[in-house]
C-alpha cells in the first residue's frame, strides 16, 4: 500500500493519464462503441439480417440513385453554410468592434442565437420565410406579392435555402463571437502601426487583421463544417423530401421496415463519419500552413 | 516535445489556453470595456471630423445585424399569443392566450418534457463534470506525450454527425435493455457534452493561478484544505460555465434523443418537433419558446456568475 502510494506521487506518467482515464473512458467505450457496432454491422458481421463479412451494403449504397445527389446535397449545405457564415461573421465582428454607442448591449444580443437549441431555430424559420410566413406577409402588405404561391419557396426547394438560412442565423454570431476575441486579445496596435506607415484601409485588412484572424476563423469554420454536414433535424423540418442530406437518408435507412436496409444505414453512419473526420484533419493541416505562411 | 504542451490541437483557437471556449457566452462581456482608449486608431480619428454621421454608420450597421438576428423570435412570439393567424395578418387579429394555457395546462405534455429534458440534462452535466475536472487539470496544467491524440480523440465526438453515433449505439443499447430508457439517452448524450466540458475545463485550469496551491501547501495546508480553499474558488466560476454548456449541449440534443429514446423519452426537443410537423402553430411556438427560456436565464445567470468570479479572482491577486 505504502509502494503503491509512493509510486502515484513518483510518477508524472500515472497521474497524467488516471487523471485523462475516466473521460478516455467514457468516450472510448460510448463513441468508440457506437462506431464500431456500426462499421460491424455495415459489413454483414452480427445483429439482424447478419450475412457474413461483406461489403455488400456499400456496393448497394454506391448503386442507389439517390446516394450521391444526397451527398452532393450535403456538401452544398455543408459548404455554403460555412462559406456564408465565416464572411458575414467576420464582418459582423469588425463592425461590432468599431460600434461607438452601446458596443456591449449590442455584442450581448449578437450573442443571443447561440444557446438555442437548431430545433427552435429550424421552428423560426419555418414560420419566417415559409410561403405563408411573416415575410411573405410583410411582402403581402407592402404590395409586392398577392398571394402566398408569389412568394420564392425557400423552404422544401432543391437548394436546401432555409437550411442554409438557419445554419448561417446560428453560426453568424459563433464565428463572430470567436473573431472578436481575437481581435480583443491583439488590440488595435498592430493596425496603428500600419496606418501610421500608410497603409490604406484595404491594405490594413488584408495585411495586419485577417493574417491575425486566419488562424481562429479557420478553427471555426472547421467546426461549422462538420455541424452543418451532420444536420438532422433542420433538413427533416425545412427541407425537401428528395434528395435527403446523408444524416436523414441514415435514419431513413434505419428506421425502414425492411431490416435488410438496416446494414446501408450503419455505412452511411461509417461514410459520414470518415467523411467529417477527413475534412478535420485535412482542414487543421491546411489551418496550420495557413498560419505559417501567413506569419512569415 | 516541448511545444506540444501550450499548443492548441486547433490553431489560434481562443478553446485550449484562453479558457474563452469557440462560442462562450462570456466571451462577449469579457473585455468590452477595457479597450476603449486604444480603440481610436488614426483613421478613425480622420472620421471624427468628417462628421457624427460617419462616426455613427458602423452602430446603425450593427444594429441592423441584431435585428436580423432577432427577427426569426417575432413570429414565434405573435404566433403563440395569437388565435386564427392567418397569411395576410402581419399581426394577428385575434390576440389570445389559448395556445399558452394549453402548453402551461396541469397535466400538458409539456411539463412531462420538461421533467425528461431536466433530468437528461443534469445528469449528463453532473456525469460529464466529475469526470471533466481531473482531466481538465491534466489537460490544461500538463505537458505530456500524446497529448495531441488525446485532443483529437475529444475533439471527434463533438464533430462526428450525431446520427451516426445514435444508431450504432442504439442496436447495443436494443441488447442491454438501454434502449428507449432514460438512462440510454443520458449515455448517448454524454458522448457530445463529455468532450466538450473536458476541452472547456482544461481551458479553465490553463488560466487558474495554481501556483497558489504551492504557496499554501509551503504554508502548512493539508491537500483537502488547499482543493477546498485554494483550488475550489479559483476554478469554481470557470467551471460552472463548463457545466452550463453540457446542460445545453444535452438540452439541445434532437437526432440521439430520436434514434436512442426511440418515441419513449419525450424531452422538449422531441415534443417541439411533433408539435412543428404536423400540430398547431400557435401551440408550437408556445412550445418553442418554453424550450428557449432555460437556455437564455441560464446564460444571463451564468455571465454574471463569470463576471463576478473573475472580479474576484482579479481581486485576490
Amino acid at each position: 500500500m505504502a509502494q503503491a502510494w509512493a509510486w502515484w506521487r513518483r510518477d508524472e506518467r500515472v497521474r497524467t493519464w488516471a487523471g485523462l482515464a475516466p473521460a478516455l473512458l467514457i468516450v472510448a467505450v460510448l463513441f468508440g462503441g457506437a462506431l464500431w457496432s456500426a462499421l460491424r454491422t455495415s459489413l454483414g458481421i452480427g445483429g439482424l439480417g447478419a450475412s457474413g463479412p461483406s461489403l455488400e451494403a456499400y456496393q448497394r449504397l454506391l448503386a442507389d440513385p439517390e446516394f450521391w445527389p444526397s451527398v452532393a446535397l450535403t456538401a452544398h449545405v455543408a459548404v455554403t453554410s460555412t462559406v456564408l457564415s465565416v464572411v458575414l461573421g467576420v464582418a459582423a465582428a469588425l463592425l461590432l468592434r468599431r460600434v461607438t454607442i452601446g458596443r456591449r448591449t449590442l455584442t450581448t444580443l449578437f450573442q443571443f442565437d447561440l444557446p438555442i437549441p437548431h430545433v427552435i431555430g429550424a421552428v423560426a424559420i419555418l414560420l419566417l420565410l415559409g410561403q405563408s410566413g411573416f415575410v411573405s406577409r410583410l411582402t403581402a402588405s407592402l404590395g409586392l406579392t398577392d398571394s402566398p404561391a408569389d412568394f420564392p419557396a425557400l423552404l422544401f426547394d432543391p437548394y436546401a435555402v432555409g437550411v442554409i438560412v438557419q445554419y448561417v442565423w446560428k453560426e453568424v454570431p459563433f464565428v463572430g463571437i470567436v473573431a472578436l476575441s481575437v481581435l480583443r486579445a491583439t488590440g488595435r496596435d498592430l493596425e496603428a502601426a500600419a496606418a501610421t506607415l500608410g497603409a490604406s484601409s484595404w491594405q490594413r485588412f488584408r495585411y495586419v487583421t485577417l493574417p491575425v484572424l486566419l488562424p481562429g476563423v479557420l478553427s471555426t469554420a472547421i467546426i461549422v463544417f462538420a455541424f452543418a454536414f451532420g444536420t438532422f433535424e433542420v433538413p427533416l423540418l425545412l427541407g425537401a423530401s428528395y434528395p435527403a442530406v446523408l444524416p436523414v437518408l441514415a435514419h431513413q435507412r434505419y428506421t425502414d421496415v425492411d431490416l435488410a436496409s438496416r446494414p446501408e444505414a450503419m455505412a452511411l453512419a461509417v461514410l459520414t463519419t470518415l467523411i467529417v473526420v477527413m475534412v478535420v484533419l485535412v482542414g487543421v493541416a491546411l489551418a496550420r500552413r495557413a498560419v505559417r505562411q501567413a506569419g512569415t | 516535445m516541448s511545444e506540444l504542451g501550450t499548443r492548441p490541437l486547433l490553431p489560434g483557437t481562443p478553446g485550449l489556453n484562453r479558457g474563452g471556449a469557440p462560442g462562450h457566452p462570456a466571451a462577449g462581456h469579457a473585455g468590452s470595456g477595457r479597450s476603449s482608449a486604444v480603440d481610436t486608431t488614426p483613421s478613425d480619428r480622420s472620421t471624427d471630423v468628417e462628421g457624427p454621421a460617419r462616426r455613427l454608420a458602423p452602430t446603425l450597421w450593427a444594429l441592423l445585424v441584431v435585428v436580423l438576428l432577432l427577427l426569426p423570435f417575432l413570429p414565434l412570439v405573435l404566433a403563440s399569443f395569437s388565435r386564427a393567424y392567418f397569411h395576410p395578418q402581419v399581426l394577428p387579429e385575434t390576440w389570445s392566450l389559448r395556445a399558452w394555457a394549453l402548453v402551461l395546462a396541469p397535466g400538458a405534455g409539456t411539463w412531462a418534457a420538461l421533467r425528461d429534458s431536466v433530468v437528461v440534462a443534469l445528469a449528463v452535466t453532473a456525469v460529464s463534470l466529475v469526470v471533466a475536472i481531473p482531466a481538465g487539470r491534466v489537460l490544461g496544467t500538463r505537458r505530456f506525450r500524446g497529448r495531441r491524440a488525446v485532443e483529437v480523440l475529444l475533439l471527434l465526438p463533438v464533430l462526428v454527425p450525431g446520427i451516426a453515433v445514435a444508431i450504432g449505439l442504439h442496436v447495443t443499447f436494443l441488447r442491454l435493455g438501454l434502449a428507449g430508457s432514460l438512462p440510454g439517452v443520458v449515455l448517448v448524450h454524454l458522448v457530445p457534452a463529455t468532450p466538450y466540458v473536458v476541452l472547456l475545463s482544461a481551458g479553465v485550469f490553463a488560466n487558474a493561478d495554481l501556483g497558489l496551491e504551492a504557496q499554501a501547501r509551503t504554508l502548512g495546508a493539508r491537500p483537502w484544505q488547499v482543493a477546498w480553499s485554494v483550488t475550489r474558488p479559483l476554478v469554481a466560476p470557470g467551471l460552472a460555465v463548463a457545466a452550463l454548456f453540457g446542460f445545453l449541449v444535452s438540452w439541445g440534443q434532437y437526432a440521439t434523443t430520436l434514434v436512442v429514446g426511440g418515441g419513449r423519452v419525450v424531452t422538449l426537443p422531441i415534443l417541439l418537433f411533433a408539435s412543428a410537423a404536423g400540430g398547431d402553430v400557435a401551440v408550437t411556438a408556445a412550445t418553442a419558446l418554453v424550450h428557449a427560456a432555460p437556455a437564455l436565464a441560464l446564460l444571463v445567470v451564468t455571465a454574471r456568475v463569470l463576471g463576478r468570479g473573475t472580479a474576484t479572482l482579479g481581486g485576490e491577486r
